[in-house]
């Protein structure tokens, strides 16, 4: 398998319609500054929403970069969760799902900011009314065993943060949930997050930038993969097949 | 200071080890993130929280807490309920809120433990 080509991923960045990302994360400027930074994979996470996956991956298209559906879960423990899907489909029924069980409150533009739904070249199509960035009323393990059954992977993200984190909320893995991976911030190595929490001891890890700004998206993560799709990825968390993952 | 005592005092509803609630309680704690938890309770002590999660079960019984106390009806897990059996823990709930629960606490004199270290 040596043929496998490495290719540079980061598969946590927000767009516009996160209340929280900074105007410029349009779906042109992701696009040409994963140009920028060599990346061949990216994967969009937004809170709660999948609603500008699509004009991200029009924008990144013939770009040479792969753009995976995704979300930014936070469970009822306030728990970060990445979930990635195979396409849009299921990525856009997991949304309507979460939707179900996120609580109907208006987003406070004035407080929280815009929640904009765009097109490919940024223009502003709509705004959700909906607060997005809030707990949905799942636990971290329906949250993991649903995006699963929905086709997806879902990992826990930014592991070592001290706060919306797994380790930070609930202390430990929770005894019998088996993690397909875990993701961790920008701030420490792979090496120094496995000595200081030994439960990732084992797990594949990706390198995240969770890029609320252009200049924060990262090019960490490293995957060997014979094509820059979930399949492929989740062998490369798990180290399967000649498939593998680094980050520094 | 018992763990009957605060139930009785509280108007708890206990879900598990029902047996165990003859426990001294030599302290509160009140926290949503277990890791604090981890860092700042006490054996013995009493630990407030809206979580309902199984881990809640597993921190408690780690660190020999007197009693849980899960707020605001949160939702408890039934595994929690079933480890915190196993572990014979006391796992109490209230539809009072964390505030209003560590108040009364407070009032049976029932006070904090030594300051966990801050978290980075």
């Amino acid at each position: 398998m040596a043929d496998l080509p490495w290719i540079a991923a980061d598969l946590h960045l927000h767009t516009v319609a996160s209340a929280c990302a900074e105007p410029e994360m349009t779906p042109p400027a992701i696009a040409l500054r994963a140009r920028e930074l060599d990346l061949q994979l990216i994967a969009v996470t937004d809170h709660h929403s999948v609603e500008n996956v699509q004009a991200v991956r029009q924008a990144a298209a013939g770009l040479g970069i792969s753009v995976l559906p995704g979300m930014e879960v936070q469970t009822r423990e306030e728990v970060h969760v990445l979930c990635l899907f195979p396409s849009m489909e299921p990525a856009v029924q997991w949304q309507a799902w979460i939707w179900e069980h996120l609580p109907n409150l208006p987003n406070r533009e004035d407080f929280f900011g815009p929640q904009r739904v765009v097109d490919a070249a940024g223009r502003l199509l709509r705004k959700n009314p909906r607060l997005l960035q809030t707990s949905v009323n799942l636990s971290l393990e329906e949250v993991i065993a649903r995006a699963e059954g929905f086709g997806g992977l879902a990992i826990p993200a930014h592991v070592d943060r001290p706060r919306y984190s797994l380790f930070a909320n609930l202390g430990m893995v929770p005894d019998g949930l088996s993690l397909a991976g875990a993701e961790i911030s920008r701030h420490l190595t792979a090496a120094e997050a496995r000595a200081r929490f030994p439960q990732l001891q084992g797990l594949g890890l990706i390198q995240s930038g969770d890029a609320h700004r252009l200049s924060e998206i990262l090019r960490n993560t490293h995957l060997l993969l014979r094509e820059p799709s979930l399949e492929e990825v989740r062998l490369a968390l798990q180290g399967q097949q000649g498939r593998a993952v680094r980050c520094p | 200071m018992t763990v009957q005592d605060i139930v009785q005092a509280l108007g708890l509803e206990v879900l598990s080890a029902k047996g165990e609630t003859d426990r001294p309680v030599t302290g509160g704690y009140a926290s949503d993130l277990l890791s604090c938890v981890m860092a700042g309770a006490r054996a013995g002590h009493v630990w407030v929280t809206l979580q309902g999660h199984p881990n809640v079960a597993a921190v408690a019984s780690l660190l020999q807490l007197a009693a849980v106390v899960v707020t605001e009806g949160a939702p408890v897990d039934p595994v929690t309920v079933q480890r915190a059996e196993e572990n014979r823990l006391v796992l109490l709930t209230t539809p009072q809120d964390t505030f209003t629960t560590v108040a009364r606490l407070a009032a049976l004199g029932i006070q904090g433990g030594a300051p966990g270290p801050r978290r980075p």
